[in-house]
């Protein structure tokens, strides 16, 4: 690539961040608030905060790595969209509105509500911190990856810096403009990344004469895989252990959405449970097309740029819709895709951070440390201080982990979310006789057992594509954990309930069956 | 002022709030705080939980279902799957496709049923607590 595209870009690029971080500081609030900072007072309306749920949601995993694992893989690569839009119907069914009715910051809330306080928001706690560190580093390593590509940076210290730039922005993000900030940032990122894919699949499809068939017809001809690239079975068909592989992905997919720490933070932003619902629709139909989008992108790609080409780029999968924007639209339009990608990898690490710092400062700080006695003040400057210190451990980690395999980083989070975070929200909301020691450990039995389980596969020792080739303890011959952990979360979380002498308490689980569903005493209107 | 014990058939003046609408059998309790216990069990609530429980059951359980069905027909029934229907677009890539608007049209009548069946409800509901929200 050329110095006039790289500089194209760095403008695209510069002129966002410009002007986010001015929007950003002309919505913050002088004396900021807990409410404020964590929740942007409520004040989002259902539509402002779907859109932006959606930008919170789709990462650059999203946009680049499922263009390019359908260029690449065909079929297979389609079913982590599928995945992704079928799981909002668990958020807006049984989370949404239930979560808006009786929490107010964090996720720790919830499932603490009838519980004893601290253990249950240490843990609560603990499992928000792990999921988000382990997609903000899989984010940060996409920054890396990216730069590569974009800017033709390729030396291991370039991207380093470029590594630690995504990080500095992002802690601006958060400290600066605090939860009103970030969602603006989200809605601003959402609607650019939207329009910029719609335009390129109405294009690509105008360009076959508005013919699916003879696109696919197009692509088969210039995969190496021929007609098979449409059929399952690429990448996930060789043997019934794979096959049982990608039935755990597909699980962790779907479970694991609606319970990722900064998606469920989202409905807090909303005034009330049917803001919190309208969100969700809001966020599906921003999905529904976006991963139709990406499906025509990625035969696009194939069709028009060849799998040959795309793999051997640098930045390999990743590559299909940048290459392919340059293809149809020259450098401009690269320049545009770049900057909205990357714009989308700012946007996803500003929530994440919140997110975590949040956590901290209200779960653990507030409740744990200061038995619920803290003064909103220092609340919200301890959040500040985390949020700093978990830039730093991002951009660290990004670092360390800059050339992973970012799809894979970010299946991890999921199944993380999904064994952790999804029974216990579920027994919590729905079981009478759920508690505390249910809960912790369902929390803490999920959050051990998907950790051991990815220690011990192959992902990470034992083969060529490994994070240690050299090494091999892979006992556990899958690397997508949930199909284990998932099951073996809800077990624990029954055991942990029969098994406890200590009954829950029917009064609090009155008060949160009956606020969950109406309202009532939450003060929401 | 003692605790009121909860329960749905208690009088309908608690006396102390006079300038509450007398109509209301109100479950309050003598602090003035909802009383969750007596909410929980009033015919009202109990309803409530029904319609919730009507829709969001069989629609959990169907759309699950149908998303288990198309990832195991995609495992092990590849041969299936690429049965071309239209051109070159084969089974699969359609039944992938019927999962997105399956997922808009469940998102859609979810969202048209709580308006009709379950916003009204959780009102009728919100008014058995209603001097609670208006002293808050």
């Amino acid at each position: 690539m050329t110095g006039t595209n790289t500089a194209i870009n760095l403008s695209v690029f510069g002129i966002f961040v410009l002007l986010t971080l001015y929007i950003v500081y002309r919505a913050s609030t002088r004396n900021v608030s807990a409410s404020d900072y964590y929740a942007a007072g409520s004040s989002f309306t259902g539509t402002q905060n779907g859109i932006a749920l959606s930008g919170d949601f789709l990462s650059a995993a999203s946009f680049l790595g499922i263009s390019g694992a359908i260029a690449v893989n065909g079929y297979d690569g389609f079913l982590y969209s599928i995945g992704w839009v079928v799981a909002w119907l668990i958020g807006l069914m049984l989370i949404a509105e239930r979560l808006r009715n009786t929490g107010r910051y964090t996720m720790g809330d919830v499932m603490a509500f009838r519980m004893r306080q601290r253990p249950v928001r240490a843990a609560a706690a603990n499992a928000t911190l792990v999921i988000s560190l382990f997609y903000m580093i899989a984010q940060m390593a996409g920054a890396g990856g990216l730069m590569a590509l974009l800017l033709d940076v390729h030396s291991t210290v370039g991207q380093a810096i470029i590594i630690a730039v995504v990080g500095i922005v992002m802690v601006l993000y958060v400290l600066v403009g605090g939860m009103k900030g970030t969602t603006w940032v989200q809605i601003i990122k959402a609607i650019l990344l939207i329009l910029s894919v719609s335009l390129l699949t109405i294009f690509l499809i105008g360009k076959f004469g508005f013919d699916m068939s003879a696109m696919l017809d197009r692509a088969t001809q210039k995969s190496p895989l021929g007609e098979a690239v449409l059929s399952p079975g690429v990448k996930y068909g060789a043997s019934d252990l794979s096959k049982i592989d990608f039935l755990s992905l597909a699980l962790a997919l779907v479970l694991g959405t609606a319970s990722l720490p900064h998606v469920l933070m989202r409905f807090y932003t909303v005034p009330n449970a049917k803001e919190a619902r309208r969100s969700v629709v809001w966020a599906t139909w921003m999905m529904v097309i976006f991963y139709s989008c990406t499906l025509v992108i990625g035969f696009g790609a194939m069709a028009l740029v060849g799998t040959d080409k795309i793999t051997g780029a640098p930045g390999g999968e990743n590559s299909a819709a940048p290459l392919l924007a340059f293809q149809i639209g020259g450098t401009v339009l690269l320049g545009i895709v770049c900057a909205v990608a990357f714009a989308t990898i700012l946007a996803v690490v500003a929530g994440l951070t919140l997110t975590a710092s949040a956590s901290f400062a209200h779960d653990v700080y507030a409740n744990v440390i200061k038995h619920g006695e803290a003064n909103p003040r220092d609340e919200v400057r301890v959040a500040r201080i985390t949020a700093v210190c978990v830039g730093v451990l991002a951009i660290v980690g990004g670092i360390a982990a800059n050339g992973q395999n970012i799809a894979f980083l970010v299946a991890l989070a999921f199944a993380l979310a999904a064994s952790a975070n999804l029974p216990t929200l579920l027994y919590s909301l729905f079981w009478k006789r759920f508690n505390t020691r249910g809960t912790l450990w369902s929390i803490y039995g999920g959050l051990t057992s998907c950790v051991l389980l990815i220690v011990f596969s192959p992902a990470i020792s034992g083969s060529k594509s490994s994070m240690f080739p050299d090494a091999d303890f892979s006992y556990f011959p899958l690397s997508n954990p949930g199909i284990v952990s998932i099951p073996l979360s809800f077990l624990a979380g029954f055991l942990g309930t029969i098994l406890s002498k200590e009954p829950a308490d029917p009064a609090k689980q009155s008060e949160m069956e009956v606020r969950g569903l109406t309202g009532i005493g939450s003060g929401l209107r | 002022m003692t605790k009121a014990l909860p329960s749905v058939s208690r009088p309908a003046s608690p006396g102390f709030a006079t300038f509450d609408d007398p109509r209301h059998s109100l479950l309050v309790d003598g602090d003035g705080e909802p009383d969750f216990g007596a909410i929980q069990t009033s015919e009202d609530f109990l309803a409530l939980k029904r319609r919730v429980t009507r829709f969001i059951l069989p629609a959990t359980l169907l759309f699950l279902a149908w998303y288990v069905t198309f990832v195991l027909l995609s495992a092990y029934a590849a041969d299936f799957m690429s049965t071309p229907l239209f051109g070159t677009v084969n089974v699969g890539l359609t039944m992938g496709f019927l999962q997105f608007v399956t997922t808009i049209i469940i998102t859609m009548a979810y969202a048209r049923y709580s308006k009709k069946r379950l916003d009204p409800q959780v009102e009728k509901v919100r008014a058995l607590a209603e001097t609670d929200e208006e002293l808050a």
